[in-house]
C-alpha cells in the first residue's frame, strides 16, 4: 500500500492495557496552567524508567474548566491500578500544589473507580485544610503561602491504552524529523490521546530485553537502527538512513487509532520511504493497530 | 403526565399536608390522592376537602393556589419534583433527602429544616429559619441546596453542617448562627451577628458588614472554591455578577468563642 508515494508496511503496532487518569489543571493565566502541566508530565516518557507515562492532552478554554479559568488537560498512565494513585499524589503534590495560582480537578468525573488523591494531599494543610462540596463533588482547600490550593478529593481511573506507535523510515535525518514534526502537529490536541515523549517523538525505539546484558529489560531496536544495518538482522528497506517513532497513549483504542490515522497521513511526505510499526509478534499486548486497516478506515482495533 | 393539585378551599387555620410529596403520591389515582389524610388545625380531614386533584403521579406534582397556610409540603421527600405555583407555608421540604422543590412565589418560615439532600428553589422571598435546625436540635441542614432568589429572614442556616444555602437578596440577623460547616452565600447584605457561635463553614456576602468582635481579619484574596459555588449558582439562575466571581474577598475567621475555624468572606468594595 502506498500513501502519497510512501510505503505503508503490512504490519501493526502492539499496545498494552494501562490505567489512566485525566487531570484538569487551571491557572490564573494559560501560562501558569501550562507551567504546572509541563512539570507534571516531565520525566514521564515510558514506564520502563519513569514509572508512568503522561502528556498534555489539550489546552482548555475558560468555558471548559470547572472554575472558569484557562487550563490544560493531562493524561497520566501506569501499567497497574495500584501505582496510579501514588504517581498522582507524588506528581500533583510536587508540581501543581507548588505552582502559583493553579488548581487541579478530575477530568473523569463519571468513572466509578475513584482514587483518593486530594484526600491524601490535604494532609499538607496540617489540619488547617477545609473541604467544600459543590454539587456532588468534594474539594479540598489547602492553605499555602500564596493563598489556597484547591484540589478535587477523588480522581477517576479507567482502563486506557499505552504504546500505540508508528515508525517513520526516511532517507535522512532531516526528512525523518520534518515528518515526525508534521505528524505530531496533526495529532496535537486530539481528544483522549497524549504523546509522552519529547516533542512527541522517540529516536530510541527499544526491543524487549537484551542480546548481551541479562539485566537490561529494554535495549536498542537494532533491527531499525541504520548504523547497524550491516551487522544485525535489519528490517530497514534500502535507502533508509534515519528512523523516528511516534508513541501514543490514550483513554481508549478508538482515540489512538483516530490519532494514528491523522499522524501517519501527515508523516507521508517527501523524503519518507516507509511507515512501519513496533510490535512483539502480537504476543504481549492485547491491542493491535494494523496500519493499512487504520488508513483504509477498516473496523476498529481489538 | 404530572399530578395537578389545585387549592379550591382556603384553610382557615394551618393545614398540615406532608402527604404532598412525590413518594406518598406515587402510583395513586386522583381519587385516591383526594382521600389522603391531612390535619386542619387540630382536626383530621381529607386532602380532597381543600384541593382539586387531577392527573396521575409520575414523580412530579404541580401545586397551585395560595398555599401560605399549607405546611410540610415535600417533607421527607427522597426524589421526584414538586412545583408550587404560588406562596407556600412553613416547613417546606423538612428533612428531605433528595428531589427538587420549586416555589414560584414566597415561602414562609422554616424552609428545608434539617434537610439532608436535594434542592429547594424559592423564586420569591423566604421567612425566618431557612435551612435551620429545629428548636432544641444542634444540627441543621446536613446536605443539599436551598436557593432563595429574594431575601430571607433571620437565622439562615442555623446549625448547618453541610450543603449550600444561597440568598439572592438580603439575609436577616444571625445568619449562620451556630454553624458547623457548609456554605451560605448572600448576594445582598447580612444582618446583625452573622456567624455567631459558628465552628466551621463559610458565610459569604457581597456587601460590607459589621462583624462580631470575636471575628479576626486574616487577609484579602480570591478564594477559588467560591468561584465554583458562584458559577454553579449563576447556572441555576441567580444574578451572580462577574465582579462576584473574579473579585477579592476579605477573610474573617471566627467565631473565637467557639472553634474559630469558620470564615466570613466579604467582597472587597
Amino acid at each position: 500500500m502506498l500513501l502519497q508515494g510512501v510505503l505503508i508496511e503490512d504490519t501493526f503496532a502492539e499496545a498494552f492495557t494501562m490505567r489512566v487518569a485525566r487531570l484538569l489543571i487551571t491557572g490564573r493565566t494559560p501560562r501558569w496552567a501550562r507551567e504546572a502541566a509541563l512539570k507534571l508530565t516531565g520525566f514521564a516518557t515510558s514506564v520502563i524508567g519513569c514509572k508512568c507515562e503522561a502528556g498534555v492532552e489539550r489546552e482548555l478554554a475558560p468555558g471548559d474548566t470547572p472554575d472558569g479559568r484557562p487550563g490544560v488537560s493531562v493524561l497520566l498512565l501506569t501499567m497497574d491500578k495500584e501505582s496510579l494513585p501514588q504517581r498522582l499524589i507524588e506528581r500533583i503534590g510536587q508540581t501543581v500544589l507548588t505552582c502559583p495560582t493553579t488548581a487541579c480537578f478530575d477530568g473523569l468525573p463519571d468513572v466509578p473507580d475513584r482514587l483518593p488523591v486530594g484526600k491524601a494531599l490535604r494532609a499538607f494543610g496540617d489540619g488547617f485544610q477545609a473541604s467544600k462540596v459543590v454539587g456532588d463533588r468534594r474539594y479540598w482547600r489547602i492553605p499555602v503561602m500564596e493563598g489556597e490550593f484547591l484540589i478535587e478529593e477523588t480522581f477517576g481511573m479507567q482502563k486506557g491504552v499505552g504504546g500505540g506507535n508508528f515508525l517513520i523510515l526516511a532517507e535522512d535525518g532531516d526528512a525523518a524529523l520534518a515528518a515526525a514534526e508534521a505528524a505530531v502537529e496533526a495529532m496535537t490536541g486530539h481528544p483522549g490521546v497524549v504523546l509522552p515523549f519529547p516533542g512527541g517523538v522517540v529516536r530510541s525505539g527499544s526491543k524487549v530485553g537484551s542480546k548481551r546484558y541479562k539485566k537490561m529489560i529494554a535495549t536498542t531496536n537494532d533491527a531499525f537502527s541504520p548504523t547497524l544495518r550491516a551487522v544485525t538482522d535489519s528490517q530497514l528497506p534500502e535507502g533508509v538512513n534515519s528512523v523516528l517513532e511516534i508513541v501514543l497513549d490514550g483513554t481508549d483504542a478508538a482515540a489512538i487509532e483516530s490519532a494514528m490515522r491523522l499522524g501517519i497521513r501527515a508523516a507521508c511526505r517527501p523524503g519518507v520511504k516507509a511507515i512501519s510499526a513496533g510490535n512483539f509478534g502480537g504476543k504481549l499486548g492485547p491491542h493491535h493497530f494494523h496500519l493499512r486497516r487504520i488508513l483504509n478506515g477498516g473496523p476498529p482495533a481489538a | 403526565m404530572s399530578l395537578a393539585v389545585t387549592l379550591r378551599t382556603q384553610p382557615t387555620v394551618p393545614l398540615e399536608a406532608e402527604v404532598l410529596s412525590p413518594a406518598r403520591l406515587a402510583g395513586l389515582s386522583a381519587p385516591e390522592v383526594a382521600k389522603l389524610p391531612v390535619v386542619h388545625g387540630n382536626e383530621r380531614a381529607d386532602l380532597g376537602d381543600f384541593f382539586q386533584v387531577s392527573g396521575t403521579a409520575d414523580g412530579e406534582v404541580q401545586l397551585t393556589g395560595d398555599l401560605a397556610r399549607v405546611k410540610h409540603i415535600g417533607a421527607g421527600m427522597a426524589d421526584g419534583r414538586v412545583v408550587v405555583h404560588g406562596p407556600v407555608g412553613m416547613h417546606l421540604g423538612a428533612g428531605m433527602t433528595g428531589g427538587e422543590i420549586l416555589v414560584e412565589g414566597d415561602a414562609a418560615d422554616w424552609v428545608g429544616p434539617e434537610m439532608v439532600g436535594g434542592r429547594i428553589v424559592i423564586k420569591g422571598n423566604a421567612g425566618h429559619m431557612v435551612g435551620s435546625a429545629s428548636r432544641g436540635s444542634a444540627v441543621g441542614v446536613r446536605g443539599g441546596e436551598i436557593i432563595v432568589f429574594g431575601s430571607a429572614g433571620n437565622e439562615v442556616g442555623h446549625g448547618m453542617r453541610r450543603g449550600l444555602i444561597a440568598i439572592g437578596g438580603d439575609a436577616g440577623d444571625f445568619a449562620g448562627v451556630s454553624m458547623l460547616a457548609g456554605t451560605i452565600v448572600v448576594l445582598g447584605s447580612l444582618g446583625w451577628r452573622a456567624g455567631a457561635g459558628m465552628r466551621r463553614g463559610s458565610i459569604v456576602t457581597m456587601r460590607p458588614v459589621e462583624l462580631l468582635p470575636t471575628f479576626s481579619y486574616a487577609c484579602t484574596y480570591a478564594p477559588l472554591f467560591l468561584r465554583l459555588h458562584l458559577l454553579r449558582l449563576r447556572r441555576l439562575g441567580l444574578p451572580v455578577a462577574d465582579s462576584h466571581v473574579s473579585g477579592r474577598y476579605q477573610r474573617w475567621c471566627g467565631d473565637a468563642v467557639e472553634l474559630n475555624r469558620g470564615e466570613v468572606l466579604i467582597l472587597e468594595a
